[in-house]
């Protein structure tokens, strides 16, 4: 492969569509963003907006009904970031198909990929989910505790998971499952008869994105839907792809604080002058800028190890755990330069510091 | 198209610049540590070697920058090359890094403004940069020593501190106002040659760290240079025009600074990972943070903040090179750069415990010489302060 130039510089197409996102993000998320927190669910409509843009379904090849475009983990981790900086739920829930989809495409055998790509890459909108996460203390997306034993011409998996997102909607999910010591995922339908789905969970934070807990109980996979076929899928794969997705979220919604307290600290006068003429505020103001900065180029480093095909196990992980590191600290100042009013639900910042708590947390929900 | 994937000519400067490093500067570190003051001689090599940054090229008269069809090979900017190898020489030696024959902040001065004919004169000197004075620090618009037009020379009386290469260097690029009623307007440079009478080496002083360096005062009493060793325009603008511009280089040597507090940084990690791995635990990038002990879990979070003070520092480089206007990031760099490679450098002495603390090991000389990374060329409050008005769109005036 010819060697690209390095460059912290966007190109024409990248720009676009951050430009694209951003111009929708404000148009139809910023202002709504409140209510559908308050709400508790994100309009049909906003999400359909966002599959209308394309970036999903982009790099799936045409023969599975996608456009057949480049694919491009960093075009996506650009994506993520303005989504979230408009809203952290809106950007699980609109782009929740590719964490099912881009697995599947990448590591599926070729039946997987005729039988479960097309029926997503539709004009409308239609979720499909993943399970990761599983609602215990020490909770580790790499120790799973959610087994698949082989049995005959199947798997039979048992096991709770939880913050599945969408999973009441979705017709199908990509399941972790630890198989002889190994993570590997299992497509699974929603109508099997193992699969129960839950009560709607109630977080700290993404009120507005609708999760909930699954429950696995003896539940017979086909051997067919063992993600990869018979010699399994590289699970590391798809935790670093997730692993950069959220640092780029986490940057998104860091911004979206950062921008915010900014600009109050400018109009919030206090002993005659803006609160941000305080060094005590201004520092703080500094450090959320470069700290922003730098939760991006971490994602984006990782980012381009993955363009470059290269494994980007240290560079996700780092990105990661950097990520939810300076989302809580970036996101407390926030709610802090904005004092009593922070405290208030009338102003986002109170938002982005509860759902930027999930950056740490959460694990595969959303993909690059 | 964003690509941060290091390109093979970047590696390969890393490469080479750290078997140098390896071989010249770190077997050598303690030693200079030890003899503060005394001159590296090991470090006279590097005569022929450019390591910050490379010489002025006089552009010829008439010259059209070539035209191609071919798109333009890949090439690794000045900056970014510079940061890259001085991460690297750090790693090795930062004192020693500094201590460079012909590579002081003075010379990249000269090459800056130099006419020909200064050139000719202070090209091949080792020049270095004196600026501060005991009452003027960060504020080095308040500078008082002066310079008087006497015929066809200048007088120049003063006192400037902390002058890194006092004793070694052959030159001294001396700040110093020609009109203090002009202001910042007034400043100007002035090349004072060593063997001037009036120009007076006061001492050296003792550091907690880099003390491979030579820092030291000057007094100048009456001291005369001739009128052609004045850097730049003689003319005193009523604008701020020459200050800023001399405020501008700043965003040129700091990312440079950063990726000293990088090499330094780097070097302490690298060296607690080698223990960490030596007492049998793997580092292998995977277990949720919860699942690792606290140790593992700090160092993580340190190589995290390594990754992004590098990439905060390449970013400032890389904008240089591309001729976009970098102040904001420049301080970025620094600011993070400064702050934390204190903080890892200090953390790395807890974790490696008695380690960390006898003189049998560098990490103790680490964490002194990381120091100084958020204090010179502009301390990390005055990063701050330049980072937040430039997000806050605030002037000096209403952000102090």
């Amino acid at each position: 492969m010819e060697e690209k130039d390095f460059s912290f510089g966007m190109c024409e197409e990248q720009r676009t569509m951050k430009e694209t996102i951003a111009r929708l993000v404000k148009g139809v998320v910023t202002d709504n963003a409140h209510d559908m927190d308050e709400k508790k669910a994100i309009p049909a409509e906003f999400i359909q907006k966002v599959w209308e843009l394309g970036a999903t379904i982009s790099p799936i090849p045409e023969e599975y009904g996608g456009y057949g475009m480049e694919y491009s983990p960093i075009m996506n981790t650009i994506i993520l970031e303005e989504l979230a900086a408009g809203d952290m739920a809106l950007a699980i829930a609109a782009t929740l198909p590719s964490s099912f989809l881009y697995p599947i495409l990448e590591m599926g055998t070729d039946e997987q990929k005729k039988k479960y790509i097309p029926p997503y890459c539709d004009a409308t909108f239609k979720p499909c989910t993943v399970a990761i996460n599983e609602p215990r203390f020490r909770f580790d997306a790499v120790s799973l505790e959610t087994k698949a034993e082989k049995k005959g011409g199947s798997y039979v998996i048992n096991g709770k998971k939880c913050f599945v997102p969408l999973a009441k909607d979705s017709g199908h999910m990509l399941v972790a499952a630890d198989l002889d010591g190994k993570g590997q995922l299992f497509i699974v339908a929603k109508d099997n008869p193992g699969v129960t789905i839950g009560e709607r969970e109630k977080n700290l934070g993404l009120y507005a994105l609708e999760t909930y807990p699954v429950t696995f109980e003896n539940c017979e996979v086909p051997e067919a839907d063992r993600l990869g076929g018979s010699n399994g899928c590289d699970y590391s794969k798809f935790l670093q792809k997730s692993r950069i997705a959220l640092s780029a979220i986490g940057t998104g919604v860091s911004r979206a604080s950062f921008e915010y307290a900014r600009d109050y600290s400018k109009e919030r006068v206090q002993f005659g002058e803006p609160i941000a003429s305080r060094q005590s505020i201004a520092f703080m103001i500094a450090e959320m800028a470069y700290e922003v900065d730098g939760m991006r180029l971490l994602t984006w480093k990782a980012a381009s190890a993955l363009e470059a095909g290269k494994d980007a196990k240290r560079e996700s992980y780092l990105a990661k755990i950097f990520a939810g590191d300076v989302t809580m600290k970036v996101t407390d100042y926030g709610v802090q330069i904005l004092g009593g009013h922070g405290f208030i639900r009338d102003h986002p910042v109170e938002r982005y510091y509860r759902n930027g708590r999930g950056i740490a947390i959460l694990e595969g929900m959303a993909t690059v | 198209m964003i690509n941060l994937e290091p390109n093979q000519k970047m590696i390969e400067v890393r490469n080479s610049i750290n078997n140098l490093a390896k071989g010249m500067l770190r077997p050598i570190a303690r030693k200079y540590d030890v003899n503060e003051h005394e001159y590296p001689k090991e470090l006279d090599m590097f005569r022929s070697i450019k390591i910050m940054g490379g010489t002025k090229k006089k552009k010829k008269e008439g010259e059209e920058p070539k035209k191609d069809d071919k798109p333009a090979p890949k090439k690794l900017g000045t900056n970014l090359s510079t940061v890259i190898s001085i991460e690297e020489m750090c790693w090795g030696d930062a004192g020693l890094l500094l201590s460079l024959p012909n590579a002081g902040l003075g010379n990249a001065a000269i090459a800056a403004v130099a006419t020909d004919e200064q050139m000719e004169r202070f090209g091949n000197k080792w020049a270095a940069m004196a600026i501060t004075e005991p009452g003027s620090g960060s504020d080095s618009g308040s500078i008082t020593a002066t310079a008087r037009l006497d015929g066809d020379e200048w007088v120049l009386n003063g006192e400037k501190i902390f002058v890194t290469c006092a004793d070694r260097c052959d030159v001294v690029v001396v700040w110093a106002t020609v009109d203090k009623k002009a202001g910042k307007s007034g400043i100007k440079s002035f090349v004072v040659e060593k063997d001037r009478p009036g120009f007076k080496l006061e001492k050296l002083e003792h550091k907690l760290g880099i003390r491979a360096s030579d820092t030291g005062t000057f007094v100048l009493t009456d001291c005369r240079i001739p009128r052609t060793n004045l850097l730049g325009s003689e003319e005193v603008k009523t604008a701020t025009e020459g200050f800023k511009g001399v405020m501008k280089t700043f965003d040129n040597t700091r990312p440079l600074v950063a990726s000293m507090a990088l090499g330094i940084t780097r070097a302490s990690l690298d060296f607690t990972r080698e223990k960490i791995e030596e007492s049998g635990t793997k580092l292998d990038y995977e277990k949720n943070l919860n699942n690792v002990s606290s140790l593992e879990k700090d160092f993580y979070l340190m190589e995290a903040n390594l990754e992004a003070m590098r990439l905060l520092t390449w970013r400032a480089a890389w904008m240089a090179d591309n001729g976009e206007f970098n102040n904001l990031e420049a301080s970025m760099s620094k600011a993070k750069s400064g702050r934390w490679g204190t903080l890892i450098t200090q953390k790395c002495c807890d974790l490696l415990g008695p380690l960390g603390y006898t003189q049998d090991h560098l990490a103790e000389k680490w964490m002194r010489d990381s120091k100084i990374m958020d204090i010179f060329e502009g301390t990390g409050q005055i990063q701050h302060l330049i980072v937040a008005r430039n997000v806050l769109e605030l002037s000096s005036k209403q952000l102090k």
